[in-house]
């Protein structure tokens, strides 16, 4: 009786494997398709451009022996590093902008405004978010050109005699991404002041802290993640943008993505491409490695 | 005795990663009967409920429903249906449609799921209720739409977790009227999980106390009561006097025990000089002149008088240092006393087994 | 009342300039696609619709609408299935390692759009996979799986795998369960993240630029237009994006919101 008992144990613990392991499998079968599709063509493209960058192309040849000469070619080509150079400065700079602006704006949503009328005015902060991203950066142009809605208004007023070069430079880049990243800044971040129980503040007011204090030491940590998630988003699409500088910045300085299609569409030189995309993966890994400790993927 | 079972348990055990949730719980349930699981948390009742509907796959032991082995059937083949503790209605159906769901995916015809639908209603009183949402719908009503949908599947066995935990007090009894009357009406076994001792002796043709992953106690809720087998029955299922004690003599089926009361007989065997412990429930103490019969106790130093309605509790201690605790007619004691006499009634001293 | 007025006074100098920055392109640009003149710098000349009549009748710009349409609803729908089931595979079975392929499918979103097409073309033209919209619509897919996965993901709560748990009891099957309890429970999150993928794909341009060949998406035949120059034409066409996205965009606020609201 009891070492059937005891047999028995043993068989139900293997069913009990047995059920977990049914199950681990089902769960694995339907996230099967998405794991797949993300395998083939994100992981295997990107795969595919760690090794075409160790290709490289000789006149009209394609060279298959991996080297790292596309590489040993962007430290020695002034060009390449100054794009990338480039690159750093506007991203950081939008970056840090459009923390600075969405901040208060978040800010603002949250505290200033009556709970059942937040969510409209986050709406309405966001609305030009859903104008197209090509179109967007020409509406910046429609605004800053010489002869744009700006100039027009300060010659007009008699505050300017000439047109101000206030397009196809830098500024107009950062002016354009840090519109687009505000918006999307400011979503991330209202997202996680609206998250901080409000009695925290009254607890830290009940125990003396003034009301920048307040702010200092209870609602900036709190809403740290959203500040890095907005951060971290903002780094990520704008390092890798072409469309904003190729329309607002001219053509004197250049930013990796435009030299990166300069490559494909002029030189057809997909190798160099490819490696100056491993240098953007990698600088995006870089700011991802800086923000890790607050980005957290958890469900919320 | 076990082919008229229609639910037995035999050694059922869960095992979580070295701690034992359910340890080798054996268990037969006569057709038709109502069954209530008592314990406090943690006592491994839940888990029992979740093994029988199929939720968690037992490490040991055997579940059978007259007498075909359903241990390991996944919930969706089991002759069982659950009306779960938040009730899990579905908020995208109407009532109707929650109540026909099990009805539904057996791929009954509609006309044939209308008329179950509306006799379950019938039956649990929402008779027209279908055609509303879910959300419109009362704590109370939930809890009989919860019932009416697991009843239509027509289960061997029907399991409820803490069904009445989420309703205020007044609806709970009422409620518990209720399920007791379909529970009759519908002739099918009934296991009821629960930590409220009073809805378990309201409700239960079976009472099942378990502590700490086995079975305490277990039998009909008067004799429970009466005659707790263990201390934890004795202190769990309403209140008890425990006195410590060593047996002084032993002979006929009777002992007499030496306690802080004095030596008191009672029913029971045990070798002289081993040590015992006896429970005395309330309201069998009584304090003012003894009556013919009643075993003396002693004279209570009273503590602590409350009045509670009916009868006044009164709590003390008596000449020797035993604690006593007292439900007795306001009559008996006057208000500013301070020591009274205290009377067991024959039969209301139980010798417990641990 | 003062303090009243001074915390609406705070709110409005915080709101004001910056409500005036995000809005000032986007008005410049459709008050400019009413412009009359032929360059849309001011003073305004109009109200006119006739640079939209232009535009509407430009077979091109039509075209490309249409397979923006196209490349957008199938990619989508694609998107928001695979990220459906990945999701329910993943919320409601103890699979091992699951922390990791959560990471996986949410790894597309730290990678910027610029790169994973490059990848996709390197991968393609290794293939030999032409360019084609079926090029972009599988770029797409690529892009909006991780937002859709992360849409869905997020609703699917433990108070609803109680919900499943009892369609078991009641005898459901798992594929019962799916269709009956899981999608429906689901639908606002569902729709949601098939609008917001919609939405992405409608205005996607480099990937598009990079695989779509002979058959381009609106937003490519837009830079296109840009080429010209400063043209009220391209503020109409860019206006008549903006109002199909905003529809999308306010569709997926209402399905979240409605979903939270209950």
């Amino acid at each position: 009786m009891r070492a059937g008992l005891v047999a028995g144990g043993a068989a139900r613990v293997f069913v009990e494997a047995l059920g977990a392991r049914r199950d681990a499998r089902r769960g694995l079968a339907l996230a099967a398709p998405a794991l797949l599709w993300t395998a083939a063509f994100f992981l295997l493209p990107s795969g595919a451009i760690v090794l075409w960058s160790l290709f490289r192309r000789e006149g009209a040849e394609l060279v298959t022996d991996p080297s790292l000469d596309n590489y040993r070619r962007f430290l020695d080509n002034d060009s390449f590093r100054l794009a990338m150079w480039n690159s750093i400065e506007v991203t950081l700079l939008v970056t840090v902008l459009s923390v600075l602006l969405a901040y208060p704006l978040a800010w603002a949503i949250a505290n200033r405004v009556a709970p059942a009328r937040q969510r409209l005015w986050l709406m309405l902060a966001v609305l030009p978010f859903w104008t197209s991203y090509v179109v967007r950066s020409y509406a910046w142009l429609l605004v800053l050109a010489p002869e744009g809605v700006v100039n027009r208004a300060l010659m007009a007023l008699g505050l300017a005699r000439e047109p101000l070069a206030l397009s196809f430079n830098q500024g107009a880049t950062v002016t354009g991404f840090v519109h687009f990243f505000v918006m999307l800044c400011t979503l991330t971040i209202y997202a996680s002041l609206v998250r901080i129980d409000p009695r925290l503040r009254l607890a830290a007011a009940d125990l003396g802290a003034s009301g920048a204090q307040t702010f200092l030491r209870v609602t900036l940590p709190l809403s740290a993640p959203g500040v890095a998630a907005g951060a971290f988003l903002t780094f990520v699409i704008c390092i890798g943008d072409y469309v904003t500088p190729q329309i607002l910045g001219g053509n004197t300085q250049l930013l990796l993505p435009q030299v990166i299609l300069l490559q494909i569409s002029r030189r057809a030189d997909i190798p160099m491409a490819a490696a100056l995309s491993v240098v953007v993966l990698l600088l995006v890994t870089a700011a991802y490695l800086a923000l890790a400790r607050w980005l957290t993927t958890r469900r919320a | 005795m076990s082919a008229a079972a229609e639910l037995a348990l035999e050694g059922l055990t869960k095992r979580y990663e070295g701690a034992v949730a359910v340890d080798a719980v054996s268990l037969t349930v006569p057709r038709g009967s109502y069954v209530v699981l008592l314990g406090p948390s943690g006592s491994g009742k839940t888990t029992v409920l979740n093994m029988l509907g199929g939720f968690t796959l037992p490490t040991a032991g055997c579940i059978r429903v007259g007498g075909a082995d359903i241990t390991t059937a996944p919930p969706a083949k089991r002759p069982t249906a659950t009306v779960f503790q938040d009730y899990a209605l579905f908020p995208h159906l109407t009532v109707a449609g929650n109540v026909g769901f099990g009805l539904s995916v057996r791929g009954m015809g509609r006309g044939e799921i209308a008329r179950h639908v509306a006799a379950a209603l019938a039956l649990v009183g929402l008779a027209g209720y279908g055609p509303r949402g879910i959300a419109q719908a009362s704590g109370g009503q939930r809890q009989r739409i919860a019932l009416a949908r697991a009843l239509v599947t027509e289960p061997a066995i029907l399991l409820l977790d803490e069904p009445l935990g989420a309703l205020d007090l007044s609806l709970r009894r009422q409620m518990q009227d209720e399920l007791r009357r379909i529970q009759r009406t519908e002739g099918r076994t009934f296991v009821h999980v629960t930590h409220d001792q009073e809805e378990a002796m309201a409700i239960a043709d079976l009472i099942v106390i378990m502590n700490a992953g086995r079975i305490e106690d277990m039998g009909p809720p008067a004799r429970l009561y009466e005659r707790p087998r263990t201390r934890f029955a004795a202190r769990f299922l309403g209140e008890s006097s425990l006195l410590e004690g060593t047996v002084a003599a032993a002979g006929a089926g009777r002992i007499a025990v030496d306690t802080p009361c004095g030596r008191l007989e009672v029913e029971g065997e045990r070798a002289p000089g081993s040590s015992v412990t006896l429970a005395l429930r309330p309201e069998a103490v009584r304090v003012g002149a003894g009556r013919p019969g009643e075993l003396a106790l002693g004279e209570l130093a009273v503590e602590e008088v409350v009045f509670q309605g009916g009868f006044v509790r009164v709590t003390g201690t008596v000449a020797g240092g035993g604690r006593l605790l007292a439900k007795v007619d306001p009559q008996s004691l006057p208000a500013g006393v301070a020591r009274v006499p205290a009377t067991v009634r024959a039969g209301g001293l139980v010798l417990l087994e641990d | 009342m003062m303090a009243a007025l001074a915390r609406h006074g705070t709110a409005a100098l915080v709101m004001g300039p910056l409500f005036a920055f995000i809005y000032l392109p986007v008005a410049v640009l459709v008050l400019f696609s009413l412009h009359a003149g032929s360059v849309p710098v001011p003073p305004f000349e109009g109200p006119s619709l006739h640079w939209y009549r232009a535009v509407l009748d430009n077979d091109r710009v039509t075209g490309a609408a249409w397979n923006s349409l196209l490349v957008g609803v199938l990619s989508s729908a694609l998107a928001t299935l695979l990220a459906t089931l990945a999701a329910w595979g993943l919320a409601r079975h103890r699979v091992p390692g699951a922390r990791a392929l959560e990471a996986l499918l949410y790894l597309p979103l730290a990678v910027s759009y610029l790169v994973i097409g490059v990848g996709l073309l390197v991968a393609f033209s290794t293939a030999g996979i032409g360019k084609s919209l079926w090029a972009v619509g599988i770029g797409h897919v690529v892009l909006n799986l991780p937002l859709a996965f992360a849409v869905v993901y997020g609703q699917c709560d433990p108070g609803q795998a109680r919900l499943e748990q009892a369609a078991r009891d009641l005898g459901a099957s798992e594929a019962q369960v799916f269709t009956r309890v899981t999608v429906p429970l689901l639908r606002p999150a569902i729709l949601s993240a098939f609008l917001l993928s919609l939405t992405f794909s409608w205005d996607e341009f480099i990937v598009a630029f990079l695989l779509s060949g002979f058959d381009p998406t609106l937003p490519v035949v837009i830079w296109g237009m840009l080429r010209t120059g400063l043209n009220p034409a391209t503020n109409a066409a860019g206006t008549l994006v903006f109002l199909v996205s905003l529809a999308a965009g306010m569709a997926f606020e209402l399905f979240l919101v409605g979903r939270r609201a209950r």
